[in-house]
């Protein structure tokens, strides 16, 4: 029976050291933490990657800001939101952090949202694309900076309008971010005089897609918008491909494609897809240094949301280092006030919902004739400015917006 | 039905003093436990405790392997969470209302599944709980991916504000002893008696003129109930209700919590998911990928372990009794 | 052209076929694990990850050592085949003794295993792995486009499953194999080695999840997820045909695939759940499952 009872001990000391030994709590320090999926569908796209860029940033203040030292700390969310919400809790409550950046998935960037809201903290977001993030659940302390679904959505939708392609079938994740997407471009061919042919709902997580993509052949639409995201969008394109669809006459849209999709697809399938997106590598000087100085640490070229934590945590650093504090009234109100102006964004600013406004580009994958090698993959066949790329604060349903 | 069934005896036949000095004691340091150690964390690995506890009535005391726990867990999360957002429920009755939904499906499910045994009970929760999932992602007031978010915790019965670390604490802690007593005396009942003669020898309950259905049916509606009170309790702890909590890998999650702890014994599932929780939260922070620890820790004890960590100890204890 | 159901007959027939497709994938998977469980009375959780395994094997060939498609074809199965051995021999072997259930949770352990290895070593987006060149393009049929590639995988699952299915039911070595199931001491008593054959068994069983991986790699990314949710698809089959049931396994597999892909037609939300509703209303009506015999 004793040995019952040491077994009880036994637990909670092993519970207690669960949690880091962080006593020494101190207001000197900066502390960033990086908290995105290490593990899961996106750990390629966000993960390791996004604690290197975050680094990045704070190695150009030379680790040091209004006289305290900045610190970046990492966890994996496992793509689940109570785990986020619990490191998130954990770090506020026990961790010392600051700022929580990055955060992929809408379910667990909406949960932490909530957390950095109660407890004024900053968070700094470059993985999730809901719009509710900088709408309905804005927050003073939380920046959306990367990209959104209204962005990737109208972008993509207005672009292939000019170019004469104006029926569109869409092939939608069922659930609410497939849904938004499907919207937001419905709602722009609309708006521009185009028509929606058809759409046809997928569970999440469909393995073939074929009798979807007959079902959009069959519509004689111009475009087939994927209103879905990861292993989905990419099993629709390589499948497209195999059922002769874009050598057909159709175009096939992503409506949230990111740079990693195209490298698991490979040109051979991917080519001339459209796509809109934050970031590209191979866009000019300055955005090929920074990557180049990325690449020699992750070992591959940055995604669009690995630049925009970098550019977040440099933006953070730059408002702490202007307010001399880093209280979150303060900096949220320095980091609304400064222009963003760095590799990633030129003349980007910060609206009151905290949807950061930078330009978006629109691209089209190129052939495997035209690519010149590894991550070769975007011809950018248009910038789109700024105050169009995303939705008018006004209408974006945020409180903080008057 | 083989599982675990030497630990058990032991658990049941223990001397009722030093059991009760043993409960004394551990309910002392679960009080004492917030000063010390992150109150968010032990709310978690109390609710994950309650819901491997629910779970191990099954598999340790009636040798029915579900696969489809998570559904419960999962289910009761969001109807806790819908009524009390969206309803503007007071917790308990929200809490009440997910227990009942939990215990309905439980319902469902062990009607289409106690026809068979074993491995085939194993498939059909399953696949059951499956079926739940998808209608999770579908159904539009779970919010899909997103969730149910922002949960206010509330006052419960109006008086006491959970919005306090301490107090939601204790009630989760509350919560989690009331569930815990429930099952002690379950186990401990002639009903219990009869649940373990049916995982022992079926045909041979049969004979004997039990009505072994029936009581498997029970077992299971009340192991149901029971995850879904963990399960509603974790969303208002959490303030929120996910996706995570109904996919089978959530299942999956909980047979390795009872299996660590020890099938079949009382404590047992309560060490298991105060392990599993721990160890994943440490493994958050570090480079060492979760799915493989874990699938490596389910290995070893299939493997070697087969008591788990409290049925070892028993085990040991009655042979030095002998 | 008269319509069925306000469905036009060649989308129907389209939708069918490829139906067919992808139930001949869920006949090969199901056959291995009705083999496995009708020797071994295993449920083999692993079963998906190792189809998963034997398209990143295809996968690294290609990529490393310059092996297309048809080499793959042979080798990769083989490859999975000796990694199922290893396992059955190392672990699965000590749990006969004990209740079946163990044997599930290992392979569920093993399942995480492989799939989180895969998963840290090639993360999660996937790889890309061409249609071989003698399978590319495709043959106008009138009512749909048929990919050359998506005829051959329906050719080829169907010629392996029968095959199968004629050397454990009509020769002398599925004879041993049968007989060793139902009485390991007296077929051993005959001087036939059983372990041995045990686990050959579980090898042949994986392969087949291996060569279905092999047959996948070109339509789907090679992903450490692939075979994460297919499994429990597959399970269901295995269910709804009966365990064990070797031709339960590959007709059920055919069946709802075809099944499938008319729920994709008229009500495509539910083509993930038609297996498992079809699952629930046969266990209410038959518990063994189409084919299986009440044991």
């Amino acid at each position: 029976m004793r040995t019952l009872l040491l077994a009880g001990t036994a637990l909670l000391t092993l519970a207690g050291t669960a949690i880091p030994a962080s006593a020494q709590v101190s207001d000197n320090v900066i502390r960033i933490g990086v908290l995105n999926d290490r593990s899961g569908i996106y750990a390629d796209l966000a993960g390791e990657g996004s604690a290197i860029a975050a680094r990045m940033a704070a190695e150009e203040f030379g680790n040091k800001v209004a006289g305290a030292p900045v610190e970046i700390v990492v966890a994996d969310h496992q793509n689940k939101a109570d785990i986020a919400a619990s490191k998130a809790r954990e770090w506020v409550d026990t961790g010392g952090v600051d700022a929580i950046a990055d955060v992929p998935n809408s379910a667990a960037a909406l949960a932490v949202q909530g957390i950095t809201k109660d407890k004024k903290r900053i968070f700094l977001m470059s993985g999730p694309g809901a719009t509710a993030l900088s709408g309905a659940q804005c927050s003073p302390y939380g920046f959306q900076w990367t990209y959104d679904n209204y962005a990737m959505a109208a972008g993509t939708g207005r672009a292939l309008y000019e170019q004469g392609k104006k029926k569109w079938f869409f092939v939608t994740a069922d659930y609410a971010f497939g849904q938004s997407l499907e919207e937001e471009t419905t709602k722009m061919v609309k708006s521009l005089g185009g028509t929606i042919v058809g759409s046809v709902r997928h569970p999440l997580g469909t393995s073939d897609f074929s009798s979807f993509l007959l079902q959009a052949q069959g519509s004689g639409a111009d475009v087939i918008g994927l209103a879905n995201a990861g292993g989905d969008t990419v099993n629709a394109v390589k499948q497209a491909a195999e059922f002769g669809i874009t050598q057909a006459g159709q175009s096939l849209a992503g409506l949230l494609m990111f740079i990693t999709d195209v490298n698991a697809l490979g040109l051979q399938s991917a080519q001339g897809l459209m796509l809109t997106t934050g970031f590209y590598w191979d866009m000019d000087d300055q955005t090929r240094e920074w990557s180049k100085k990325f690449e020699a640490k992750a070992g591959k070229k940055p995604t669009m949301v690995q630049a925009g934590v970098y550019s977040a945590v440099k933006h953070y650093l730059k408002a702490v280092e202007a307010a001399k504090t880093d209280d979150a009234d303060k900096v949220a109100a320095k980091m609304r006030e400064l222009p963003v102006e760095d590799m990633f964004a030129k003349k980007g600013k910060v609206a009151a919902n905290g949807r950061m406004f930078h330009d978006m580009y629109l691209a089209q994958v190129k052939t495997p004739a035209e690519s010149k090698g590894a991550w070769d993959y975007y011809k950018i066949v248009k910038t789109i400015p700024a105050d169009t790329a995303f939705m008018d604060p006004k209408q974006s349903g945020c409180p903080l917006v008057k | 039905m083989t599982v675990a069934s030497n630990s058990t005896r032991v658990a049941v036949r223990g001397p009722a003093i030093g059991t009760a000095l043993i409960a004394a004691v551990l309910l002392l340091l679960a009080l004492a436990a917030p000063f010390v150690l992150y109150p968010v964390f032990l709310m978690k690995v109390l609710c994950f405790a309650l819901f491997a506890c629910a779970f191990n009535l099954l598999i340790g005391f009636a040798g029915l392997l579900s696969f489809g726990h998570a559904a419960f867990f999962g289910s009761a999360a969001y109807i806790a969470a819908h009524t009390v957002k969206e309803w503007g429920w007071a917790p308990e009755a929200g809490l009440l209302a997910a227990t009942v939904v939990a215990g309905l499906m439980g319902l469902v499910f062990g009607l289409i599944a106690i026809r068979r045994q074993g491995i085939y009970f194993a498939m059909i929760t399953l696949a059951l709980s499956q079926m739940v999932f998808f209608l999770a992602l579908q159904l539009p007031f779970t919010h899909g991916e997103d969730g149910i978010q922002g949960v206010p915790r509330g006052l419960l019965f109006g008086l006491f504000d959970l919005s306090q670390p301490l107090t939601m604490y204790y009630t989760v802690l509350a919560i989690f002893l009331a569930g815990f007593a429930l099952i002690w005396r379950t186990v401990h009942s002639p009903f219990g008696q009869v649940l373990k003669a049916i995982r022992e020898n079926e045909p041979r309950a049969v004979s004997l003129g039990y009505r072994t259905d029936r009581y498997k049916l029970v077992a299971f509606v009340l192991s149901a109930s029971l995850a879904g009170l963990a399960g509603g309790t974790k969303a208002i702890v959490f303030q929120l209700a996910s996706l995570t909590d109904v996919t089978w890998q959530m299942s999956g999650e909980v047979v390795l919590m009872t299996l660590l702890g020890g099938m079949g014994t009382l404590f047992g599932p309560v060490v298991g998911a105060g392990l599993v929780v721990t160890l994943e939260s440490y493994l958050a922070s570090t480079s060492l990928p979760v799915p493989v620890v874990i699938g490596c820790i389910f290995v070893v004890c299939v493997l070697v372990f087969r008591r788990g960590i409290v049925g070892e100890l028993m085990h040991r204890l009655s042979k030095r009794g002998h | 052209m008269v319509s069925l159901l306000g469905i036009p007959p060649q989308v129907l027939f389209g939708q069918l076929l490829l139906g067919l497709i992808n139930g001949s994938f869920y006949a090969l998977l199901s056959l291995g694990l009705a083999v496995i469980f009708g020797m071994l009375n295993v449920i083999n959780f692993a079963h998906g990850a190792l189809y998963m395994v034997g398209a990143f094997v295809a996968w690294l060939l290609l990529t490393y050592a310059g092996i297309g498609y048809w080499g793959a074809l042979v080798i990769a199965p083989v490859v999975v085949g000796l990694l199922g051995i290893l396992l059955e021999k190392t672990m699965l072997s000590r749990l006969y003794k004990l209740d079946h259930l163990y044997g599930l949770l290992l392979t569920f352990g093993l399942a995480l295993i492989l799939e989180g290895a895969f998963r840290h070593q090639y993360g999660v987006s996937g790889q890309p792995y061409p249609i071989p060149a003698a399978l590319q393009g495709g043959q106008n049929l009138g009512f749909m486009f048929l990919p050359n590639y998506r005829g051959w995988v329906v050719v080829a699952s169907l010629v392996i499953c029968f095959g199968t299915w004629f050397a454990i039911e009509r020769t002398k070595l599925g004879a041993y194999l049968r007989a060793a199931t139902e009485n390991p001491t007296l077929v051993q008593a005959f001087g036939i080695n059983v372990p041995v054959m045990v686990s050959l068994t579980y090898g042949f069983g994986v392969a087949l999840a291996g060569l279905a991986g092999v047959l996948a790699a070109p339509i789907y990314q090679v992903s450490p997820l692939m075979g994460t949710n297919l499994i429990i698809i597959v399970f269901a089959v295995v269910v709804i045909g009966g365990m064990g049931s070797i031709l339960g396994a590959i007709v059920t597999g055919l069946g709802l695939g075809l099944l499938e892909g008319l729920t994709k037609v008229f009500y495509p939300e539910a083509s993930n759940i038609v297996v498992f509703v079809v699952m629930a209303i046969v266990l209410l009506i038959k518990p063994a499952g189409l084919f299986g015999r009440e044991r």
